[in-house]
This record gives C-alpha cells, sequence and structure tokens, in this order.
C-alpha cells in the first residue's frame, strides 16, 4: 500500500527554477537595464568618479530602506522614515551648536530616533493600531515640531564628528566615503539577522500569517515592538550619514524619503503584504532609485521629473507583486 | 477498557466563553482520558474550536476550571501548552505559507547551531531542521514535496500534512486536532487517520474534531458531543449508531 515515501516523492528543484524562483533576478535586471540604458546615452554615467557618487548618493536612502523592508516584512508601512531621520539631523545639529559634546549629542540624536521606533512599535503592537495611520501620525507631529525647534529654518552644523560618515578613503580608483562601508555593514548586519536567526524568521512568520505564528507561541506583540525600535535606530544611523553627507539640519529635507524608501523596498521585490522578499532585493532596488536619479540628473531632467518617474515604478512594482500574488 | 475511574489527562468543568452578546461556550464539560481517541461532533458554531482553544490557552475562558492532570492550568497563551506537552492542529491550520515546509514544522522551535555560532551569534541550524524535518515525515510516510518548497506550493491535503506532522513530532502528553482531514481525499484522509492511530499507539490520548461520522466510528473510542455550547452527551461506537449521535447533535433525541 504504502510504497511512496517521502524519499521517491521529493523532487528537488532544478537549477532554472532556483534561479528563476530567486526573488532578486527580476530587480538585478531592472538594474542593469538602466544601466546601460544611462551608459548609452551618457559616457560620463559609467566614469569611477560618477559610480562612487551614485553610491554616496544612495546611502542615506539604502541605509532608511533597511528599516522600511523590516516593517513592511511583517505586513505594515513606515510613513515616517525621512521624519525621524530628520529628527536625529536637527537634534544632533542643534545640540552641538549649542556646545555640547558631539558624540554625546549624536548618540543621544540616534537614541531619539530609537524612542520614536519604540512609540511607533508601541502603538502598532499595543493598541494594535494600524501602522499607515501610527507612522503618517507620527510624521505630521514631528514635521511640526521640528519645524519649531529649528525655527523654521536649516541651519548649518559644522562638527569633524557629526561629518566624519563623510570622510574618505580609496579603493583602487574608487572614492569611497565611510557612510558607503556603513551602509553595506549594516545591509550585512540585518541580513544576517533576518536570515540566519529565529528573530529573522519570526519576522517573515508574522508578516505571513500573524494569528498562525501566534498559535504556535511566537510572542507576535513583543516582536512587533523589537522590529520597530531596530527600524528607528537604523534611521538614526542614517541621520549621522545624512549630516556626513551635507552638513546642515534642515527640517524640509527627505520629503521624498517615503517614496524612495518605499520604492526601494517594492521594487526589490519585497511584498507590500508582509512575509516575503528581502533585503538582497532592497539594496538593489536603493540602487535602482539611486541609479534612476543620477542618470535623469546627468540627463539635466528636472529632480520633479525624477519623483515621477520613481512614482511610476513603484506602483509597477506593486501592480506586478499584486498580479503574481493572485496567481498563487 | 477499565471502567474504574480510568486517568483523565485533560479536563474542562463549567467553562464560559462569551464573545460580547454571542454565547460561544455555556457552562461546557470536557474529560480526555489517558490512551483514548475522543471524538468532538457537533453542528457548525456549537462551540468545537472554541471548546479546544480555550484547553490550549489560544483563547482564555470567561470563566471555568481546566485540569491537566488533575490540577488546575491556567495557558497565558499557546506557548504555555505546548510547554505542558500539547500540540494542536488548528482548523485554519497556522502554517506560514511562505516559509518552507521544514521552517513550518519548527516554527516556534527552532534549532540553534551548536557551539559558540549558536550560543553567540544566535545562528539557526538550518541543515539540520532539515533534516530532522525530513526523517520525520519519512516515518510518518507523508507523500510531500522536497522539504525546502514553500508550504504555499502544497496542496490543500500536503500542508495538513505538515500540520499534523508538526503536532506528531512534538507532542508529550496530548495531541488534539481540529477537523484534520476536512480539506482531504479519500487516501490523504487515511493516511491522517492511520497517524492518529499511531499518535495513540505511542501512547498519547487524541481529541478529534471531525463531521466525517464514519471516520468519527471507525476510529473514535468515546464521541464527545456538542449542541449550543455545552457537552450534550458521551457515548461510545458501541453503545451508540450514527443516526443516535446526529440526533443528539440536532437535539432531536437525549443520550
Ligand atoms: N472570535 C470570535 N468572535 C466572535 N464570535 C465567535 C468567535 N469565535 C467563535 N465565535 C462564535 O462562537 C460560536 C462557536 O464557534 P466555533 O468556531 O467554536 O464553532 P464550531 O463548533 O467549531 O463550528 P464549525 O463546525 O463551523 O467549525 C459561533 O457562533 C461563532 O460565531
Ligand atoms: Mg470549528
Amino acid at each position: 500500500m504504502n510504497t511512496a515515501t517521502v524519499s521517491d516523492a521529493e523532487t528537488p528543484r532544478s537549477l532554472t527554477a532556483r534561479i528563476l524562483g530567486t526573488p532578486s533576478v527580476g530587480p538585478l535586471l531592472v538594474l542593469l537595464g538602466f544601466c546601460v540604458i544611462f551608459a548609452l546615452t551618457n559616457p560620463r554615467f559609467l566614469a569611477t568618479h560618477n559610480l562612487s557618487i551614485i553610491l554616496q548618493q544612495t546611502v542615506i536612502i539604502g541605509v532608511l530602506a533597511i528599516g522600511q523592508t523590516l516593517v513592511i516584512l511583517t505586513a505594515g508601512i513606515d510613513l515616517a522614515v525621512g521624519a525621524i531621520c530628520v529628527l536625529g539631523t536637527i537634534v544632533a545639529g542643534k545640540l552641538v551648536n549649542l556646545g555640547y559634546d558631539p558624540v554625546l549629542s549624536m548618540g543621544f540624536a540616534i537614541l531619539l530616533c530609537t524612542a520614536a521606533g519604540l512609540a511607533a512599535g508601541g502603538l502598532v503592537s499595543g493598541l494594535r493600531l494600524p501602522p499607515f495611520i501610527v507612522t503618517l501620525g507620527i510624521l505630521g507631529i514631528l514635521t511640526a515640531a521640528l519645524r519649531l525647534i529649528s525655527e523654521g529654518g536649516a541651519f548649518p552644523v559644522r562638527d569633524p564628528f557629526l561629518a566624519w560618515m563623510g570622510n574618505t578613503m580609496k579603493l583602487g580608483g574608487f572614492v569611497l566615503t565611510y557612510g558607503v562601508l556603513i551602509m553595506f555593514t549594516l545591509y550585512a548586519i540585518v541580513w544576517y539577522l533576518l536570515n540566519q536567526t529565529k528573530w529573522g524568521r519570526h519576522v517573515y512568520a508574522i508578516g505571513n500569517n500573524a494569528e498562525a505564528a501566534r498559535l504556535v507561541g511566537i510572542p507576535v506583540r513583543r516582536h512587533l515592538l523589537s522590529v520597530y525600535v531596530l527600524a528607528g535606530l537604523i534611521y538614526g544611523i542614517a541621520a549621522w550619514l545624512a549630516l556626513g553627507r551635507i552638513p546642515n539640519a534642515d527640517p524640509n529635507a527627505m520629503q521624498s524619503a517615503n517614496l524612495d524608501s518605499i520604492t526601494a523596498v517594492v521594487i526589490g521585490g519585497t511584498s507590500l503584504f508582509g512575509g516575503r522578499g528581502g533585503l538582497i532585493g532592497t539594496l538593489i532596488g536603493a540602487l535602482i532609485v539611486g541609479v534612476l536619479r543620477n542618470g535623469l540628473t546627468l540627463a539635466g531632467i528636472d529632480p520633479l521629473w525624477q519623483d515621477l518617474v520613481t512614482g511610476i515604478l513603484v506602483i509597477i512594482a506593486v501592480a506586478l507583486d499584486q498580479m503574481s500574488r493572485r496567481r498563487s | 477498557m477499565a471502567d474504574h475511574s480510568p486517568h483523565v489527562v485533560l479536563e474542562a468543568r463549567n467553562v464560559v466563553k462569551t464573545y460580547g452578546h454571542v454565547t460561544a461556550l455555556d457552562g461546557v464539560d470536557f474529560e480526555l482520558r489517558a490512551g483514548e481517541i475522543l471524538a468532538v461532533v457537533g453542528d457548525n458554531g456549537a462551540g468545537k474550536s472554541t471548546l479546544i482553544k480555550t484547553l490550549t490557552g489560544a483563547v482564555h475562558p470567561t470563566s471555568g476550571d481546566i485540569l491537566l492532570d488533575g490540577a488546575p492550568v491556567h495557558f497565558k497563551g499557546p506557548l504555555d501548552a505546548r510547554h505542558a506537552g500539547i500540540e494542536t492542529v488548528y482548523q485554519d491550520l497556522a502554517v506560514a505559507p511562505a516559509l518552507d515546509i521544514a521552517a513550518n514544522l519548527f516554527l516556534g522551535r527552532e534549532l540553534r547551531a551548536p557551539g559558540l555560532l549558536g550560543s553567540l551569534f544566535r545562528r539557526l541550524d538550518k541543515k539540520r531542521m532539515r533534516e530532522e524535518a525530513r526523517r520525520a515525515m519519512g516515518e510518518l510516510k507523508f507523500r510531500l514535496p522536497a522539504i525546502d518548497n514553500p508550504v504555499e506550493s502544497l496542496s490543500g491535503g500536503q500542508r495538513q500534512g505538515v500540520a499534523v506532522a508538526r503536532a506528531a513530532l512534538f507532542a508529550r502528553k496530548l495531541v488534539i486536532m481540529d477537523e484534520p482531514t476536512a480539506a482531504l481525499g479519500v487516501r490523504e484522509t487515511g493516511q491522517v487517520l492511520e497517524l492518529i492511530r499511531s499518535i495513540r499507539d505511542r501512547g498519547l490520548p487524541v481529541v478529534l474534531i471531525s463531521h466525517n461520522m464514519p471516520n468519527v466510528f471507525d476510529i473514535a473510542d468515546r464521541i464527545h458531543i456538542m449542541r449550543l455550547g455545552r457537552r450534550a452527551a458521551v457515548v461510545t461506537p458501541k453503545t451508540h449508531s450514527m443516526n443516535d449521535v446526529v440526533a443528539i447533535m440536532t437535539g432531536a433525541a437525549t443520550a
């Protein structure tokens, strides 16, 4: 009767199926496609100088997109990414300009960003409010508060420690800022957390099926809280990166951080419905956004058009995600 | 069977559960004896699922007592029940569709790598989990595609197999299954029933919720009949017919 055992029923997936099934292949092709188009239309695009500029321009969105990925994997969304990051730049800049120790100032600013993540996570997990509304509320509160603190305008921040991330080193003809290295380090650490630890696996499980996660005994609420706290910490580090790029604290900065970070995550193949995707895709997605903005700038196209193209891109990516879910 | 006070493993006394104005359980009693397969039957909405959720900590009873081996227990959540050795296959399956079979088998109970890699860097031992999953599925003789396929790529019956295997693999005290054969074909139903017998033969009692009367009469030692959130009767396949049980379920007769 029971002749069929697992061994003979087990059909290992073929190599092509594995490669095509690897979610980051599609985004990688898109990235290469854009690179080819820009390289063909503008010889300056592929210059080492320009490539290292692209990386530097990608750093902030790239790091913000790490936190955004974590939140989206739990089937949430974070509309306060930019606002929390700006909170970090303004607080650190203000304190240093008031004469406080730069290390303590930056540390305190990062802590404050983490606290903002804690507040968002607390409202989402404790009161079970929708992440969309919670982070939209925090965005509104922070935007108003930061304009009040900075009396409306941007102000310069001139301090070597706060600008540390902007320091450069040479790697073969390639100029890298410390910020670029920090970005890759953060990607490596969070990738490890997501893919090699129980914590990461439970992030996926919660995004997939929160009730199932609860029934198998995963402390869903505490886990969600930890996700938002980690995201806040990452936005705080992004604030330090931002000060290293532009020594200026501007309450009106990062207006397109939501659009760009969400685009990076979604183009990278992470599902807005949660539980599917990952960080490698997000890194590629962030590079796509960076390449796109850089290439369009080189072509002399107005930044407004860049937002327009990014907007179209994110809608296409979500549509593809939606379609692939309907089919399965 | 020993009629002189058999050991009661899991017991509920006068349990009430209300959701707002809805009374899901209206003072239900429940008794699972050592080594038996106890079927729980009742109409849709009779409170079967709610009853087992209160027994496993997934739902907190509004009032009433739950006793494990005669001692009162207050499970704060499903994890407490799992720690106490109670495994449950929920009606809505509790699997994470995008995770693979091995990950689902070990969900919430992941194995960590040995040594510093595990203790300091918290690294999962994916290889060992895959091997153990493969071995377990082999022992249970469940026909499944490769263990690293996502659960969403499986058929309904295969998903059921994953959920049942998970319970069978980890149970130390008893197993509760809420309609484990509802989505299955004849062949797979047979496999699950076989699995349930083998769990009992290992000495663990099983609670089986089912709408399938022939299955129930085939496998159960006793039948607990739910009606309107209460226990209407407990009968055995020897003393009552399927028609008797249906009559009690619908209120047309009493035991
Ligand atoms: N979370 C909930 N909120 C509100 N009412 C609920 C909830 N869960 C169950 N109920 C109600 O409690 C009653 C019993 O439901 P339960 O799911 O226990 O029935 P059941 O016997 O398992 O039915 P079925 O055979 O359809 O699975 C039903 O009237 C149901 O609508
Ligand atoms: Mg039910």
